[in-house]
């Protein structure tokens, strides 16, 4: 069992957790994930690290609230438990010897973003974030990427905070302004990471994408995870999750990201009548 | 004198109508009435050729005759100073091929019923038994055993009862790697694997689950700053292995572990549980081994109309148990031997966003015929000109085989392995690193659970033999 040390509601659907786990929060690096369990029926479902204190001996987690084991989790409070807790699993992103580099987050997957953001500030290097959300009141963690950021920039898609439009906006004007970066790094959703890597590709500019698909154990077993990188096939838990942007097969990653679209919203509606339930 | 009878009795099993819409055990095992007659079947050989049929060398003529005196417990005294988990491998074992494969009485009819009466044995003693748990002696050695499965179960007991301190460390969040991940519960039930993990447990093993070793404690970790002298790895094969033809990233192709740990690890099949499974029409398992039938048992159970084996090579030459195919004929599943998939084709939706979207529709086949001998002594499978054909499937399970798991390797220096990621490991089980030893899957590539055991076996036994001469 591992302890909820800390829990933080971000927005309405995001919420941040800190999860007692001293063994795992001494290796943790930025990019790799980890697999939870709420309870003893509960699903493993993979969640990248979104931060660690490796002394204090907690690693960070911040979810949507987007199906039956979200929802579960976000039940919990501070000082209760979660079954289980495994990781880090994984292969860390690549940072090291970088210079120069466009970190790209779009939603929730800014807070993945945020750690590498801030390891590669912590190197020294010169940090460009663009960070995009639907409105104003989704928007999370930017005084954090302000801080470890050279540069810095906020998108909406409905213009209610920061600039108006979406992650690649901005990006095409850098590139196009002739500005080049040793990386750009773009976590979010399947699409944004998708028309990230459409725009970088016109200007032959590096790009690696953080790969989030549905896994059953996390260790390479099952195969679940699988995905078409440069024609052949990879498993984003022990080959990924990150995977050069130009090779990955969006449109493939995206479909399966739907296998269980059904079966998830019956089993959301499931969970939100039993919280009702026990409201009542 | 013996019961010359020249069948087995056979075994009273679940009526095949009713089991294939139900995941409760198949197979109901031996009466008391039924044991002691088939004992009765051996001929208590003085050269034993059973014994030599078996990965760990059970004396099988001597609990035979103990089980037909009616002295049952007796029996399983026998059974357990060789083998760890005799209720498992009275269930999985290929007995066939093995001990009864051996047995003098299937020269001129059905050889003894080994492996039914280990199991009855094994169930008599778990259900009766009210000796407690000797806890051996401690010499005060620390020991880390990582997986759980068949190899890293035995190599744990036997090292518990040498009176070694031992610690397995299990990735997943249950104990019994592949006898809870991969094998289903109609043909293994659970509760057995977690009796087994709980007579470890009285032993004194220490059971760690959710530790992914290579990745939250290195192997240099534990020897080093843990204080383990001895490290078993038996991690087992994990990687599945696909065909790398068209279409086998489409929804609804899983590979054989993807959908038996759904269903048997994370319970998909009932319906309380929050871990979806597909549950298809027609289903296409690709493979011949007892993986393959499992997953095309636990198809039909979770209510597919029409469920294929597909094999490249003929009937005769499926790797599975012999039980396990007659158990799946019987259940209605339908053998497509001699014959390969080349493609899997998608629904004909073009809209990414609409929900049928990238699903599986059909699978193109060719059919095969045999040709001479391989390497590997079996008749090479030889496409047969303009013979493709196409079936209705909205399910393809890979159930090709699996690689080990490549973790450890890349994150273990100087630990050696072959070119698909075998661990290389001496007869004992000695790798190329110190005090590091491995055995299973994870050294031999995919097997049995019996020589994962018996692997086991051999390296407690090197890691003994290591410690007390250091």
């Amino acid at each position: 069992m591992y302890r909820i040390a800390k829990k933080v509601s971000l927005n309405p659907t995001v919420t941040l957790m800190e999860i007692e786990a001293p063994l795992i929060a001494k290796k943790a690096k930025p990019g790799q994930f980890i697999i939870l369990r709420v309870d003893e029926e509960g699903e493993r479902i993979p969640l990248t690290v979104a931060g660690y204190d490796r002394e204090a001996g907690w690693v960070r987690i911040i979810f949507q609230i987007v199906g039956a084991t979200t929802e579960k989790l976000n039940h919990k409070e501070e000082g209760e438990y979660i079954q289980d807790f495994v990781g880090p699993l994984g292969v860390p992103t690549h940072v090291e010897g970088l210079k120069k580099v466009c970190v790209i987050g779009g939603g929730v997957g800014c807070a993945i973003a945020l750690p590498i953001a801030q390891e590669l500030h912590s190197l020294g290097c010169e940090v460009t974030s663009i960070i995009g959300f639907r409105n104003k009141d989704l928007v999370i963690l930017e005084d954090e990427f302000r801080a470890c950021s050279d540069n810095f920039t906020l998108m909406t898609d409905d213009g209610s905070y920061g600039k108006q439009g979406n992650v690649t906006m901005p990006l095409k004007e850098i590139l196009e302004a002739g500005e080049r970066f040793d990386e750009v790094i773009a976590i979010g959703p399947l699409v944004m990471m998708k028309f990230v890597t459409l725009t970088t590709k016109e200007y032959d500019q590096k790009t690696v994408v953080s790969m989030n698909p549905i896994m059953v154990d996390g260790t390479g077993m099952c195969g679940g995870c699988r995905l078409t990188v440069g024609g052949q096939t990879k498993f984003a838990c022990v080959d990924g999750p990150d995977f050069d942007g130009f090779e990955v097969d969006f449109d493939e990653a995206m479909s399966r990201a739907n296998s269980y679209a059904k079966f998830e919203r019956k089993a959301h509606s499931d969970a939100c009548n039993l919280f009702k339930k026990e409201v009542e | 004198m013996p019961n010359m009878r020249a069948t087995k009795n056979p075994m009273p099993a679940q009526d095949p109508n009713v089991r294939n819409k139900n995941f409760d055990e198949v197979t109901l095992g031996y009466t008391e009435e039924m044991a002691l007659d088939e004992a009765q079947r051996c001929l208590n050989c003085k050269h034993k050729p059973c014994v030599s049929g078996c990965p760990v060398n059970i004396d099988i003529p001597s609990f035979i005759a103990k089980c037909a005196e009616g002295d049952f417990e007796g029996a399983y005294q026998v059974i357990t100073k060789s083998s760890s988990l005799p209720a498992v491998c009275g269930r999985v074992c290929p007995q066939e091929s093995q001990c009864e494969g051996k047995c003098v009485r299937g020269i001129k009819g059905e050889p003894v019923a080994i492996g039914r009466l280990e199991r009855f044995v094994a169930d008599w003693h778990n259900a009766h038994a009210t000796v407690a748990t000797i806890m051996p002696p401690p010499n005060g050695h620390k020991i880390a055993v990582i997986g759980s499965g068949p190899a890293g179960l035995t190599c744990a007991g036997d090292l518990a009862k040498f009176g070694y301190d031992v610690t397995i460390y299990e990735a997943l969040h249950l104990a019994g790697g592949v006898l809870v991940y991969g094998i289903p519960e109609f043909r293994l039930p659970k509760a057995i694997v977690q009796k087994e993990v709980d007579n470890l447990k009285a032993l004194g093993v220490k059971v760690e689950t959710n530790m992914v070793i290579g990745r939250v404690l290195t192997i240099e970790e534990l020897q080093n700053e843990y204080g383990y002298e001895a490290i078993f790895i038996g991690t087992g094969a994990g990687l599945p292995r696909f065909m790398n033809i068209p279409g086998e990233n489409l929804k609804g192709v899983y590979s054989a572990n993807e959908f038996l740990t759904r269903s048997n690890l994370m319970k998909a099949y009932r319906d309380d549980s929050t871990t979806p499974i597909q549950h298809a029409k027609n289903v296409a398992v690709v493979g011949g081994g007892n993986v393959a039938m499992d997953a095309a048992r636990t198809a039909k159970r979770l209510g597919a109309e029409n469920v294929y084996i597909v094999y490249r090579r003929g009937m005769e030459e499926l790797p599975a148990r012999k039980e396990e195919i007659e158990h799946a004929e019987e259940e209605g599943i339908i053998f497509k031997t001699l014959t390969n998939p080349v493609e899997i084709i998608p629904t004909d939706v073009t809209d990414p966003r609409d929900p049928d979207f990238g699903w599986a529709k059909e699978m193109k086949c060719v059919e095969m015929e045999l040709g001479e001998p391989d390497a590997s002594g079996r008749r090479r499978p030889i496409v047969k000109e303009n013979s493709e054909f196409v079936l209705p499937m909205d399910c393809i399970i890979m159930a090709l085989g699996t690689s080990p798991n490549p973790l450890l390797k890349a994150t273990t220096p100087g630990l050696d392995t072959k070119k698909w990621g075998e661990i290389i490991a001496d007869d004992n089980g000695l790798t190329s690193i110190e005090g590091v030893y491995a055995g299973g899957d994870a050294v031999t590539g995919a097997a049995t659970v019996i020589l994962a055991m018996g692997a086991g076996k051999t390296a407690a036994k090197a890691i003994d033999e290591y410690i007390q001469n250091k």
